[in-house]
Parts: structure tokens; C-alpha cells; sequence
């Protein structure tokens, strides 16, 4: 006979999920409130804004276990596709950014589809090669992109009569985003789907021989994660009303990968975690903004170094396994 | 009813199977022995579409199966466990035999995504079924646990869980007791004996002759990717070509 | 002739990139064939090149002669220190895990010159003088000629190397089989420190060519570094003459490129080559 308390807990474990990202939408929500500063809000929205593009990007890398040393391309491709759909073309910003994300969805297909045959180095290096290829049109073709001084005069969103032109504006819009991310994303890695593509990334073979069409479920959450960044993209160019390639390069790429590889290759928690250390880390150190490659890198090479699980993966597993051990005895 | 004929297979020029043909019937078990390079990994990979035969035909249940991705054939009902054991050590026991209900679980992104109320029935009943599955095999007590902490025994009942949780048309056996000690073997031979009970058909790969004796309805003799031998496991035991192909290699390396 | 004259220009100004993609390419091969793992850390051996050599001359003091090879002894010593404390430590076999290593790496070692170096511009002094040379009507740097000439010894010095000496035939054991060469008694250790060390001199020989002709910065290297990739790919990556063929072939396509279509997008046509490779043969010319 259970008590009442004992199906209050098993009620909270049984909706974990749920409850958790219930919890977090309050703070958010009430956050504005906590944090006046513009600024700090300003950061906490570039977090939002990156944690939708690292959360694809961990679907792929961590879950599928591809690797995407490019994903800056398809940001990229979704902030000028709104600047240059909404300004240039002056169409409405909500469906340029649907008709943006599709367009990104049938590139990161014809793209996918020969690059995810290959693995390793070879994927990286397509991955690679696709985000200097974007960056290198975005610099060059600046009759149409504004080249290296970017491009200004990007309209802000609206719903209705909201206009969405100030940081708590922002905070709403981006956060909501961030969390609707955010729920399919662990959705999925709670499906058949999630568990298909967890045993994809550890032994193809075996995925295969329990029925998981690799090659499918590789374009798949390539598909995905380009979309969300695209999305991301789109806000960023609506948010900051400017864009200029310097954000899309290559080294973006590889700092999405290390938001990733931090919070944890695979774990959805971890991939904010992940993302607000990386984007805080420079407002923390200040002092040491020269080292701050330097802090990056070392960050990288020491948690692949000695826990390569990533932060919160580690953790959750050494006590998750502590746990288990200690209901052993 | 399983059907393989004139399968061949060839690794550059060095023939792997040469006109390998048999039958298994439905609800039996065959198993398949030959000494070291005999070709049965590489027979078991190509009924499950790891591996490809260059010639032949393989037919489930009369449907052609030889040229279909290894996925396809698991669609078709057909499982398995690996020599060398593929379990996922970044998943729980459970979700490890959960990944044998692939097939049965929904497939699409955007109704995953949207954990859609049917959804969340069919992860309910597919959590039962494994949970079922992992108790048959006795380790529903550990069905939380991460897969890499289990004991080598332990992992191969989970891969078996595995196999039979989809409730498949035809379960392969890769060398389920390698490794084991007597008492787990026996275990094992449990479990097998239990499932051809319940009306599964099985193909067995072995190198414990106890085991096969004591389980095989049906035994098939692969020597150099020939099939040499064909029966009874009485007679097989007796086939003087079987003894000659085992013993004759003990004599090459004596 | 003017017409030809500009296909000798161009030819020759492919040759000269692609002999340094040659030997970035090189410096790729090596240690992947070695260790088995791409070390993305090779671009910023590129850098280091020119940085040693600019801090020879200019904070050193030290004449042209003494202060190119010490810029590439210098490289060739961080290669060693990158192996060492970098890439052995690693406990993970994950290939994933081994590719984003090398990347962090880079980053130190970007982040290192950014502090030390600073992050403007620099410029170097070429090796023999700054007027151009005219072969058969069409202009071409000293330092080209430098770059081929010097570079087509390093390669020259490479086959005897691994034909010739004992260090050369262990590296060779050890990309053929760790395993069985360990078992013969061959330091794996010390052959994975040499591949780093080899790996360094290769990419600090190709800084200190290349730097007088582009301006020197501290990631000067990363473009020319994946280019080199890109060539190893081309050529077929593992293979020590694909990744000269490789750097040659990318270098012409790219200037070619250049010349005839149009140089703002010279990064364009690299790297569409690159994924074109990639997509349709990715063993590339000489693969394996």
C-alpha cells in the first residue's frame, strides 16, 4: 500500500522530465525580474540562442556519434537567409525563417547524403571544408551579403503588436525557443528513436542488426541538428538586427564542438551546462581575455584527456554507478 | 522455415563458403559446428545481412533475403547475438534489450519528438516486454543498471534477452557459452531449451559439443566452407567425415 | 605570348603553394600512419615556423642561415613536447575522442602565439632577395624558387630517411603494424615521439617558406594547414607520394582557379575540390 508521499515521489520520477523543464521555464521565466542588468540578460540570451544550435549538434555528435566540425555554416545560412529575406527582399520575418530552415534542411540533405558515408577525419574534414566554403561566400559575394562589414538593418519579430526590440523582449523569445528545443530533443533521446540512434554511435553493426537503418538515422539527425541551427541563425539575425561573418567562421564551429564535448557528448542536461560555461568563461576571466584560447583549449584537451564522457555525463554515470553498486551490498 | 542454397562467399580469392545448403525447420534448432575457420561467422553474418554472399540464396519463410541491408532482414524478424558480444556499455540493462524492440518501436522524428499520447503507450508496452524478457533471463532485478557493470555471464543473458524480446522468426546463436564456466553453461542450455519450447527456431554456432548435443534438433558440419555433414546429432557424432575433419586438423598441428 | 606567358605565371605559382601543401600533406601522413590519428595541431606547426623564424631574426639577432634552421629545430622540439603531453596521456582508443584532442591542441598553441606573439600582422624577410625573376617571360619569386628547391630536397631527404636509416625503417614497422613491432623490440614510444618530431620539422619548414611570401600571424597556418589536409585527401590520405601529388594538383587547380575564374573564391574552388574528392572517391589518386 503506497502512502501518499510514496506516490507523490513515484509521480515526480515517473515525470521527471517534464517537471525538470517545468522547473527551469519558471526560473526563466521570472528571471528578467531577478537579472535588470541588459547586459547580463544579453548573455543569457546568446546562451539560449547557441544552446539550440549545440543541442542538434549533440544529437549528432554525442548521440549518433558523428562528428560536424562545420555546424557555423548552417547558423550561418539561417542569420543571412533572414537578414536577406526580411531586408533585401523585405518579406515577413516568421515565414522567411520557416522557408530558410526547409531551404537549410535541403542542403544539410544534398550535403549529408555523400558526406555521412564517410567517418572520422574524412567526415571532419567535409564538415570542415562545407563551413569554409559558406564562410568563404559569405566574405566574397558582398553585393548580396554585405562581404566582411556585414550586414545591418535587420528587422526585429513581432507577434501581433509585440515587437521583440529589447533584451527582456529577447530573453522571452529566445528562452521559449530554447525550451521548446530543448523538450523534443529529450523526447527523442527517450524514444526508440533516441535509444536507435545511442546504439548507432557505439556499434553500427549491431544497430544494424537490430534494425536500425544507419544510414537513414545518420541524415536524419544531420537533417535535424542543421535545422535547429538554422532557427538559431535566424534568431540571432533578428536579435542582434546585424550580422557579419566573423560569427559563422570555422572556429565557431569548433567552439559549438567544445560546448558539446564539456557538457557531456550525449547528455541533452549537459549540452546547456555546456554552452553557458563556454559563453560565460570570457566574461569571467576578463582579466585574462589573452588567454583565453589558451583557457578553451585547455579545457578541451584536459576533459578529453581525463573525462572524456564529458562533465555531466561523468558525474551522472560515476553515481549513477554508485548507486547501482551500493543496492548491490 | 528457413531454406539456404549453394550460398558461396569468397574473401579475395580465398573461398569462405562453397555451396553451403540446408533446411531448418520451423521451432527447431540447428547448430552449426567445424573447426577454427570453418566458415561459420561468416555464414551467420550473411543470413543477417552483416556480411553479403556472392552467390546463393537465402530464403525466410520463402521470401529471398541474401541481397537484403541487415536491417531490412531484422525488419523481417530475424535476431541475434554477436561472438564477441555488441551490448551498448552507455545504456542500461533495459534500454539495452529495449534496442531489441527496434523494430516494434515507432521509427518517425517528428512523433517521437512530440512524445505523442500513442507513443507513450508504446514505450509502456515496450518496457513491459523487455522487463518481461529480462526476467526470463533473470536479471530484472538489474534492469537499471549500466550494461558495462554487469559480469561477462551476465552480459550474454542480456544480449539473449535482446534477441528474444521481439519475439523473432528466427533467433541466431553466435557462440552463447564462450567464455562461460560449466554452471553458466548449463544455464544457458536452460534457456535455450526453454525458448525452443515456446516455439522459437534457432541457429546455434558452438564449439561446446556438450551443448550441442544436449540441445541441437539438427546438426549441419561446415569444414573449409563446405558443408560436409547433415543430421541427427547421434549421427553426426559418428560421421567419420566430422571426425576427420576435427581430427585431422589436430593432426596437422601436432 | 601573353597568353602563355600567364599559364607559366599561374603554373608556377600552383607549383610553388603545392609544394607547400606537399608538405603540410607530409607532415599529415606521417604521424597518421604512425599513430594512427589526424593531428589537427600540424597547422599551428605552420605558424610556429614562421614565429621561430621571425624571432630569430628580429629578437635573436641571428643572420638568415642560422635562424631558418633553428626556426625549424625549434618546430620539431614542439612536436615532440605536443606528443608527449598532449596525445600520450589519452586513455580513449574513441576516435572522436582522438580527433577533438588534436583540435584542442591547436587551440593552445594558437592561444600560446596570440600571448607571445600578438595578434598583428608580422613580416618576414624573404631568403634571397625581393625582385622577381624572369623565366621565359613570366615573373616568379626567389622565394618560390627557394620553396621549390628547398622543398624538393626535404622530400629527397624524406625517401632516404625511410629507406635508408633505422628510425625510418621503425616508423615504417610501426605504421604497418604496432603490434608485431613492438614485439620485435622496437621503441613504440620513442618512433611516436620521432613521428611528431618529424611532423613539426615538416610544418615548421613549410612556415618558414612560406611566411616571407603571405604575411605572418599567429594563424596564418590555418588556412594552409587544411588546405594541406585537403591535399593528403586528394592524394590519397596515408600515402607519402599521394600527399605530394596531392599538394601539386591542389596547388595548380587553385591557382588555375585563380587566374582564370576568379581569385576572391581561390578558397572556394580549394575546398569544392576537397569535398568533391571527398563525396566521389574519398581513397583519392593514390589511396589505398
Amino acid at each position: 500500500m503506497m502512502t501518499a508521499k510514496d506516490n507523490l515521489f513515484y509521480f515526480i520520477y515517473l515525470h521527471r522530465t517534464g517537471l525538470t523543464v517545468l522547473a527551469l521555464s519558471v526560473l526563466l521565466l521570472v528571471w528578467p525580474l531577478l537579472e535588470s542588468n541588459p547586459y547580463n540578460l544579453g548573455l543569457s540570451n546568446l546562451i539560449a540562442i547557441y544552446a539550440i544550435v549545440v543541442l542538434g549538434l549533440n544529437l549528432f555528435i554525442g548521440y549518433a556519434g558523428q562528428i560536424s566540425l562545420g555546424h557555423a555554416a548552417f547558423f550561418a545560412i539561417g542569420a543571412y537567409g533572414s537578414a536577406i529575406g526580411t531586408t533585401t527582399l523585405g518579406g515577413p520575418a516568421w515565414p522567411v525563417m520557416i522557408v530558410v530552415a526547409l531551404a537549410v534542411s535541403l542542403v544539410a540533405l544534398a550535403v549529408g547524403l555523400p558526406a555521412l558515408k564517410l567517418s572520422g577525419h574524412y567526415l571532419a574534414m567535409a564538415t570542415l571544408g562545407f563551413n569554409i566554403v559558406v564562410y568563404s561566400i559569405l566574405v566574397q559575394w558582398d553585393h548580396v551579403t554585405g562581404g566582411p562589414s556585414g550586414f545591418s538593418g535587420i528587422p526585429y519579430l513581432s507577434i501581433g503588436s509585440v515587437v521583440f526590440d529589447n533584451e527582456i523582449a529577447f530573453h522571452y523569445l529566445v528562452w521559449t525557443v530554447a525550451m521548446i528545443a530543448l523538450l523534443l530533443c529529450l523526447n527523442l533521446v527517450r524514444s526508440g528513436v533516441g535509444r536507435g540512434l545511442a546504439a548507432l554511435a557505439e556499434d553500427e553493426t549491431a544497430a544494424a542488426a537490430l534494425g536500425v537503418d544507419t544510414r537513414r538515422a545518420k541524415v536524419k539527425v544531420f537533417i535535424l541538428s542543421a535545422v535547429l541551427a538554422s532557427v538559431a541563425g535566424s534568431l540571432f539575425a533578428h536579435c542582434y538586427a546585424f550580422v557579419s561573418p566573423d560569427s559563422f567562421n570555422i572556429f565557431v564551429s569548433v567552439d559549438f564542438v567544445i560546448m558539446v564535448v564539456v557538457g557531456g557528448m550525449g547528455s541533452i542536461w549537459g549540452t546547456l551546462f555546456g554552452t553557458a560555461l563556454i559563453t560565460l568563461l570570457p566574461e569571467w576571466i576578463e582579466a585574462l581575455e589573452s588567454y583565453k584560447d589558451i583557457i578553451h583549449g585547455l579545457i578541451l584537451v584536459l576533459i578529453l584527456l581525463f573525462l572524456p564522457q564529458g562533465l555531466v555525463t561523468g558525474i551522472v554515470d560515476a553515481v549513477r554507478t554508485r548507486i547501482a553498486l551500493s543496492h548491490h551490498d | 522455415m528457413i531454406e539456404l542454397r549453394n550460398v558461396s562467399k569468397w574473401f579475395g580469392g580465398l573461398p569462405a563458403l562453397q555451396d553451403v545448403s540446408f533446411c531448418m525447420e520451423p521451432g527447431r534448432i540447428t547448430a552449426l559446428i567445424g573447426p577454427n575457420g570453418a566458415g561459420k561467422s561468416t555464414l551467420i553474418n550473411c543470413i543477417s545481412g552483416v556480411d553479403r554472399a556472392q552467390s546463393g540464396s537465402i530464403r525466410l519463410a520463402h521470401h529471398p533475403v541474401e541481397a537484403l541491408p541487415a536491417h531490412k532482414i531484422a525488419a523481417l524478424g530475424v535476431a541475434r547475438t554477436f561472438q564477441n558480444l555488441k551490448l551498448f556499455a552507455r545504456l542500461s540493462v533495459l534500454d539495452n534489450v529495449l534496442t531489441g524492440l527496434t523494430v516494434a518501436a515507432e521509427r518517425s522524428f517528428t512523433v517521437s519528438m512530440l512524445r505523442l499520447p500513442a507513443l507513450r503507450h508504446q514505450e509502456r508496452q515496450l518496457r513491459l516486454r523487455a522487463l518481461e524478457a529480462l526476467d526470463d533471463f533473470g536479471l530484472a532485478k538489474k534492469a537499471h543498471w549500466p550494461a558495462s557493470s554487469l559480469s561477462y555471464g551476465e552480459k550474454k543473458r542480456v544480449e539473449m534477452a535482446r534477441a528474444f524480446v521481439s519475439d523473432p522468426l528466427l533467433v541466431l546463436l553466435d557462440e552463447p557459452v564462450a567464455g562461460l564456466n560449466t554452471e553458466e553453461t548449463t544455464q544457458i542450455a536452460r534457456h535455450i531449451r526453454r525458448q525452443r519450447n515456446a516455439g522459437h527456431t534457432m541457429l546455434l554456432v558452438e564449439h561446446d559439443m556438450e551443448l550441442v548435443m544436449d540441445v541441437a534438433d539438427q546438426v549441419v558440419v561446415l569444414d573449409s566452407g563446405r558443408c560436409i555433414a547433415c543430421g541427427k546429432p547421434a549421427a553426426i557424432r559418428s560421421n567419420p567425415m566430422v571426425l576427420e575433419a576435427y581430427l585431422g586438423r589436430m593432426e596437422a598441428t601436432a | 605570348m601573353s597568353g602563355f606567358q600567364d599559364l607559366l605565371q599561374f603554373v608556377f605559382a600552383g607549383v610553388t603553394s603545392g609544394a607547400i601543401y606537399a608538405l603540410i600533406a607530409l607532415g599529415f601522413c606521417v604521424v597518421h600512419n604512425t599513430i594512427g590519428i589526424v593531428n589537427f595541431a600540424q597547422v599551428d606547426f605552420v605558424s610556429l615556423g614562421g614565429m621561430f623564424l621571425f624571432t630569430g631574426l628580429f629578437w635573436g639577432g641571428l643572420p638568415m642561415a642560422l635562424a631558418l634552421p633553428g626556426a625549424v629545430a625549434g618546430v620539431t622540439l614542439v612536436g615532440i613536447v605536443v606528443e608527449r603531453l598532449g596525445v600520450r596521456p589519452s586513455r580513449s582508443q574513441n576516435h572522436l575522442v582522438l580527433i577533438f584532442l588534436t583540435i584542442g591542441i591547436s587551440i593552445i598553441l594558437r592561444g600560446i602565439m596570440k600571448l607571445v606573439w600578438g595578434k598583428n600582422r608580422m613580416a618576414v624577410p624573404p631568403l634571397a632577395g625581393e625582385e622577381p625573376l624572369r623565366i621565359a617571360g613570366a615573373a616568379i619569386l626567389p622565394q618560390a624558387v627557394a620553396i621549390l628547391i628547398i622543398t624538393a630536397i626535404a622530400i629527397g631527404l624524406l625517401v632516404i630517411f625511410f629507406r635508408g636509416t633505422r628510425l625510418g625503417l621503425c616508423m615504417r614497422a610501426v605504421a604497418s603494424n604496432q603490434t608485431a613491432a613492438s614485439v620485435v623490440g622496437i621503441p613504440v614510444g620513442h618512433v611516436k615521439a620521432a613521428s611528431f618530431a618529424l611532423a613539426g620539422g615538416l610544418g615548421g619548414l613549410a612556415g618558414v617558406l612560406v611566411t616571407p611570401i603571405t604575411t605572418l600571424s599567429y594563424d596564418v597556418g590555418v588556412l594552409l594547414g587544411l588546405k594541406g589536409f585537403a591535399a593528403a585527401i586528394l592524394g590519397g590520405f596515408g600515402s607519402f607520394p599521394g600527399a605530394v601529388l596531392g599538394g601539386v594538383m591542389l596547388g595548380l587547380l587553385e591557382s588555375l582557379s585563380a587566374g582564370y575564374w576568379s581569385s576572391a573564391y581561390k578558397d572556394v574552388a580549394a575546398f569544392v575540390v576537397l569535398l568533391f574528392v571527398l563525396f566521389v572517391r574519398p581513397k583519392g589518386l593514390l589511396g589505398k
